[in-house]
């Protein structure tokens, strides 16, 4: 277990003692404001980031690369009306901060002076400890576990012909100030695994991956021998996708199974609720809060306060701590993701979901956690119920168009389902739908939730950050999957 | 803003003093490289700025070699302590990662002696309030191309300058400036409780090069109301024409499966395939690292190479692959100087087959499925199985009948490859992979 000295337990004292103190800003950011607000800015806010990463990777059973890096800048942000200004620096220093300032503020007019005088500290949640990740773990033992995993791997099938896996870890400190005179700081570790094998059998060659990840210490990530799980895992779905056959092609009833699979309501109904499409009207969902949006008995929410989760915050990049939003309740649409502009323009609330990549990034709405909650049906009886059909384990990932609502998502891990047994895997069974409807069709929920292992990143405006998605077993009909089989169509 | 001058000197400097001190720390090689990016991106939503960013970001990365073993660190602090720490953690990573028979720096006679002028910097002294109105020209025109464009995304002005310096312990140095102009639109159509989106951008060393911003404007107002109305298909097999920007995704699972890494990590679909008949014999794909003003052009790779014209596929036929100095030792071979990618892929024809116009190229396909845009992971790149969301027209006696969405198309990519049978005239040149549509045979279309 870890153990944190108490002095050094407060983000807040972490944050002025790492980014401010060594800069020489300790008690000089009231002075900032006052330059950024001698313009007519509604708001203005400050992000200091102070990220070191460090990444491990193996192949040919050797660790061969090895990379760290840190990124520590400040980024300066006003708003006025709709507009953002926007400028940061990669060195924190006053007189870059000060240029920066300037340059933000251009978006608005000259106006009269304002500045803050006092600061209020928010709190945000203790989901994880404010540690540095990458000290838990001797570089000897990180290369010791890869090693590990490597073995393992291979020990397993003699048609494994290739490993690879990596161990990343980032410690980064942000320290958040506004022109409302709210202060907040984060220390935010991240780590993850990621193990990926190829085998072959008769001149066919398959891949399998696996990873697992969170906001913990490398220490944890590996206790419990977790990386072999990995291993096996990997292999596991590399061998089964060596026995995969086409998947068919046409409207089917899709069983999608627990967890990692939740990335379907990521993309079919996460990213169109985000406040920023809304505002715009430039989401399928705009204007629908109130109507009925997925079937009875389906509640989404996006999290950002489970503890240790890849995509929980204790306060978001704009110093708002965290919350459980209700998205759908019970196939209800209820409300957006908001960040503090979209929020502002809407008359609504922040609901912790303002982020972004980084402090040479500007602020979005982005989710956190998003998952369904449970339901009444045991998964079995689940499968049991389906004719003919195919029930999807494992995803690749996906994509959204927002206006359109269409979304699409590939399976990795799939099977046919014929008189409610589980028959061949599949491969290429990529699935199509249309997000403000696609929940209207479920017609089974169940009680069997699960979230992601921790390796997911979601994609926005070319911003990445981290995310995790859930969901229980979900019966789904007439969800379109895109195979290649003939048999499939109208079956 | 983008005008500022960048300070290569600074950035020389950072790059000779990393290699100095790597030396000074023992290692047997060393390689690093030093950027500095500036420049200024605005967008205008519904007439009113929407965004006013500037940006400024410096960068230095270091590898060091002790003997086969390597470490590798960046930083953004280029004073002599944040280049000392730096390089001091790369040595430090480098003690523990193991021996590897192939690691190193690129050989020495790969290097690039002379450094040609390839007319890349261009800088676009854009102050915010022209990038305005340029922006507003954009989005104006597009609302003005058809009633049907309700709503916006905006559209944006950027202009950026960047400053590159590699340098190794071969006693390579060397560093260009390069410029990038984009003026972009996204609009949304509305009818009949559709909306659909339409984007459009262009992009340029040199602003004099960029499209008119109200072409911009119109041809994103085009592409989303060209979608109104659109159905579902019935699953189906179908003949596929690929616009350019979804072809370009084509060839770019091309250019995946024939990079080093993934030959021999064994983790491609054309494994060993140089030799190979992939594409049909009218196919020809040449590498033009030195087109002046090219939007990929580049004197030299990222390790420091001297970049070279080749044919990377004549008559059909795989030439070779693409290589960095790591992977090309794996295969036995001497580097492509790709490594950090490829530099202006131009896919054209030879022979029998000439390029063809958008119109000719429909009326071959006779009926099937113009794809315009193509959504999702969906492609194996170990098997070439591939299976994406896709929006575009359904095509009818060689005319479009009607916009299609909702649909995906399935097949394999090693398949459709030797399947094309025909390549448009319609080349778009924004991207490192430079070509026009692309008709290929019959795919399994899934729908309703």
């Amino acid at each position: 277990m870890l153990s944190v000295s108490t002095s050094r337990a407060d983000p807040l004292a972490i944050a002025q003692e790492l980014i401010l103190r060594p800069s020489g800003l300790d008690g000089r950011l009231e002075g900032i404001f006052g330059e950024v607000l001698t313009h007519s800015v509604d708001f203005a806010d400050l992000y200091f980031q102070l990220s070191r990463r460090e990444s491990w990777s193996l192949e040919d059973g050797i660790v061969k690369d090895a990379g760290a890096s840190i990124e520590q800048g400040v980024g300066v942000r006003a708003l006025a009306g709709e507009k953002t200004g926007f400028a940061y620096s990669d060195e924190i220093i006053l007189p870059a901060l000060t240029e920066a300032s300037r340059a933000a503020r251009a978006i608005a007019v000259q106006g009269s002076e304002r500045g803050v005088s006092a600061w209020r500290t928010r709190t945000g949640h203790q989901l994880y400890l404010p540690a540095d990740p990458l000290t838990t773990l001797s570089a000897q033992d990180k290369v010791a576990w890869l090693e590990r995993v490597d073995r393992e791997a291979r020990k397993i099938d003699p048609r494994i012909v290739h490993v690879s896996a990596s161990l990343m870890a980032v410690h980064e400190v942000v320290l958040i100030a506004n022109s409302e005179g709210d202060l907040g700081a984060d220390v935010r570790p991240l780590v993850r695994m990621n193990v990926s094998v190829l085998v072959e059998q008769n001149g066919r060659r398959e891949q399998g991956s696996c990873g697992a990840g969170g906001r913990y210490s490398l220490a944890e990530l590996v206790s419990g021998e977790k990386p072999l799980e990995l291993a096996r895992e990997a292999v596991r779905q590399a061998l089964i996708n060596l026995e995969a056959v086409p998947a068919p092609a046409g409207s089917m009833t899709v069983v999608v199974g627990p967890g990692w699979p939740g990335v379907l309501l990521h993309e079919a109904i996460g990213h169109g609720l985000e406040g920023d499409f809304n505002r715009k009207g430039t989401s399928a969902f705009a204007n629908r809060i109130g109507e009925r949006v997925a079937a009875p008995g389906c509640t989404v929410v996006d999290d950002g306060t489970l503890a240790r989760r890849r995509g929980s915050l204790n306060i978001d990049d704009e110093g708002t701590p965290t919350e459980c939003t209700m998205l759908i309740e019970d196939g209800i649409l209820r409300g957006y993701m908001q960040d503090r502009l979209n929020a502002r323009l809407m008359g609504q609330r922040p609901t912790g979901n303002g982020r972004r990549e980084s402090f040479a990034h500007v602020t979005m709405p982005r989710m956190t956690n998003t998952y369904m909650r449970p339901g009444p049906y045991d998964p079995e009886e689940i499968i049991r119920s389906v004719k003919r059909g195919i029930y999807a384990v494992n995803f690749d990932g996906g994509e959204v168009d927002i206006t359109s609502g269409k979304f699409v998502f590939s399976a990795s891990e799939a099977y046919l389902i014929e008189n409610g047994k589980l028959g061949a895997p599949l491969k290429g069974a990529t699935l199509i739908g249309n997000g403000p409807d696609v929940l209207t069709r479920v017609t089974l929920v169940g009680n069997d939730l699960k979230f992601d292992e921790g390796i997911a990143t979601c994609g926005k405006e070319g911003q990445s950050v981290p995310v995790g998605v859930g969901q229980p077993t979900l019966k789904i009909e007439g969800l379109t999957v895109g195979g290649t089989a003939e048999s499939g169509a109208g079956a | 803003m983008s005008g500022h001058s960048v300070d290569t000197a600074g950035l020389e400097q950072a790059v000779a003093s990393a290699l100095e001190c790597a030396r000074r720390f023992g290692a047997s090689q060393a390689e690093a490289d030093a950027s500095l990016a500036q420049g200024l991106d605005l967008s205008v939503r519904k007439d009113e700025i929407e965004k006013l960013e500037h940006h400024r970001k410096k960068r230095l990365s270091v590898t060091v070699y002790f003997d086969q073993r390597k470490g590798a660190a960046s930083t953004a602090d280029l004073s002599a302590q944040g280049v000392h720490t730096t390089v001091e953690q790369a040595c430090t990573l480098a003690r523990f990662t193991a021996e590897d028979s192939y690691a190193g720096l690129v050989e020495a006679e790969a290097l690039a002696r002379d450094i040609p002028d390839l007319d890349l910097d261009y800088p676009w002294t854009l102050e915010a309030r022209d990038a305005v109105d340029l922006a507003r020209r954009i989005e104006r025109a597009g609302f003005a191309m058809d009633a049907r464009i309700r709503n916006s995304e905006g559209a944006s002005v950027s202009s950026f300058r960047q400053s590159v310096v590699l340098g190794n312990s071969h006693g390579f140095l060397a560093g260009y400036s390069e410029t990038s102009h984009s003026l972009g639109c996204a609009l949304i159509a509305e009818q009949g409780g559709q909306m659909h989106r339409g984007q459009w951008f262009t992009v340029a060393r040199d602003a004099a090069d960029l499209e008119a911003p109200e072409s911009v404007g119109a041809t994103a107002a085009r592409r989303a109301a060209a979608h109104l109305g659109a159905r579902k298909l019935s699953t189906r097999r179908a003949a596929v024409l690929f616009c350019p920007q979804s072809a370009q995704g084509l060839f770019g699972h091309f250019i995946q499966a024939i990079q080093g890494g993934s030959q021999y990590r064994k983790a491609s679909f054309l494994l060993q395939a140089a030799g190979e008949q992939v594409f049909p014999a009218f196919v020809r794909m040449s590498e033009r690292p030195h087109l002046k003003k090219g939007i990929a052009s580049a004197p030299f790779d990222a390790e420091g190479a001297a970049t070279f014209d080749r044919e990377l596929v004549d008559h059909g036929v795989l030439g070779g692959y693409v290589l960095g100095s790591y992977s090309a030792r794996r295969l036995g071979l001497p580097t492509t100087a790709n490594a950090g990618g490829l530099h202006n892929l131009l896919v054209t024809s030879t022979g029998a087959e000439p390029l063809h116009t958008q119109e000719a190229l429909l009326r071959r396909m006779g009926s099937g499925l113009w794809v315009t845009d193509l959504m999702g992971q969906g492609v194996n790149g170990v098997t070439g199985d591939y299976s994406r969301g896709a929006r575009g027209f359904w095509v009818e006696g060689g005319a479009i009948a009607y916009p299609v969405h909702e649909i995906t198309i399935a097949g394999n990519l090693r398949h459709m490859y030797r399947e094309i049978a025909a390549l448009g005239e319609d080349v778009d040149a924004r991207g490192s992979i430079q070509c026009g549509s692309v008709l290929v045979g019959e795919m399994t279309l899934a729908g309703q």
